[in-house]
């Protein structure tokens, strides 16, 4: 396992030797600093702490800023563990886009953007009603929501309407496109969720891990 | 400077001589074709009836008359496939968007006023 904590650009597109146009989400990947390497012997289990994108001091909360002392590290915005890092790295290491190489698969973890309160056909793609032959006033309804008497109730887990997005969701298995190691810079095959500099978390891709990697324990 | 780095992932991409050429110019655009393994050049020629997009996304349009029947392609200005636009003839039109020739039947349906030279 590796991986990296990052941060969303934006979105453009690459063409491919043969002339193919390849949408790209590119993300700032680096540097990132290793803090703690947690072992099996010393915290029951192993991982590797990393750092990313520099905070003024007085920012920081004092429970972190005593970590961050004890590691020696400068504060950072965001810290993360990745649990079985296949890296040899030792804290104070800084690491950077250039531990995936072009053509790797990856997983980006992010927050998606917020959509607040939405209707069904929005929020579950329900087809709601017809615009015209006169309908009226029964356009983005969700229709039906129970039964009779009996059950009497409408059933757990009816796709209802309410909020939507500003979640925690996972994209697997993007390509990396290229890696630009001079500027920390991975671009990634096709969408990643959040917004214009959220902060996202590309790890190695679990279904498609890479051949030289040792499979996680 | 996120966006000095996306002027300098798609500069690289430009084409290596920018393609001078505007609305109204009647074109003929080279585009590699590859059919199996073999790679050959097709020529499409007609009238530029309109540009869009900007940088690397931007996009042209060009429409011939093709055995009587009107015929348009789109081409990304910046496609390594498009190995080079040729400019036949200047055109000198007043519209950014040429869509009123699609409506013209016959000769007029791709006359474009030439661009007269500056003296």
């Amino acid at each position: 396992m590796i991986g990296l904590l990052g941060k969303k650009l934006g979105q453009t597109r690459v063409y491919d030797t043969n002339g193919v146009v390849i949408p790209v989400t590119v993300v700032l990947a680096g540097p990132n600093r290793v803090m703690q390497c947690k072992t099996v012997e010393s915290d029951g289990y192993s991982a590797v702490q990393l750092g990313f994108d520099d905070q003024k001091e007085h920012r920081v909360t004092k429970a972190l800023r005593g970590h961050f002392l004890k590691h020696k590290s400068s504060p950072v915005k965001r810290v993360r563990e990745f649990r079985n890092f296949s890296l040899n790295v030792k804290p104070g290491d800084v690491i950077g886009a250039n531990i995936f190489a072009q053509g790797d698969f990856v997983d980006a973890i992010g927050v998606t953007k917020g959509r607040g309160f939405e209707g069904v056909v929005k929020r579950h793609h329900f087809r709601g009603g017809d615009s015209t032959h006169g309908s009226k006033g029964w356009h983005r309804r969700p229709g039906a929501i129970g039964q009779r008497l009996f059950p009497g109730t409408v059933r757990r887990g009816m796709r209802m309407p309410g909020h939507m997005g500003q979640v925690r969701r996972t994209v697997q298995n993007l390509q990396v496109v290229q890696v630009r190691e001079s500027d920390n810079v991975l671009l990634i095959k096709g969408a990643v969720p959040g917004a214009k500099g959220d902060y996202i978390v590309i790890r190695e891709a679990k279904k498609m891990p890479k051949k030289s990697s040792p499979p996680a324990s | 400077m996120s966006q000095a780095l996306f002027d300098k992932i798609e500069s690289e991409q430009f084409r290596k001589e920018p393609a001078v050429f505007g609305v109204g110019d009647s074109v003929r655009v080279h585009t590699k074709v590859i059919e199996g393994d073999k790679e050959r050049i097709q020529v499409f020629s007609g009238v530029v009836i309109g540009r869009r997009g900007r940088g690397l996304n931007s996009t042209f349009t060009v429409r011939r008359i093709s055995y009587g029947e009107g015929v348009e392609r789109v081409f990304p200005v910046h496609s390594p496939r498009v190995e080079k636009i040729e400019v036949e003839k200047r055109g000198s039109v007043r519209r950014a968007k040429l869509t009123y020739l699609r409506k013209r039947v016959g000769k007029v349906a791709v006359a474009v006023k030439e661009k007269e030279a500056h003296a």
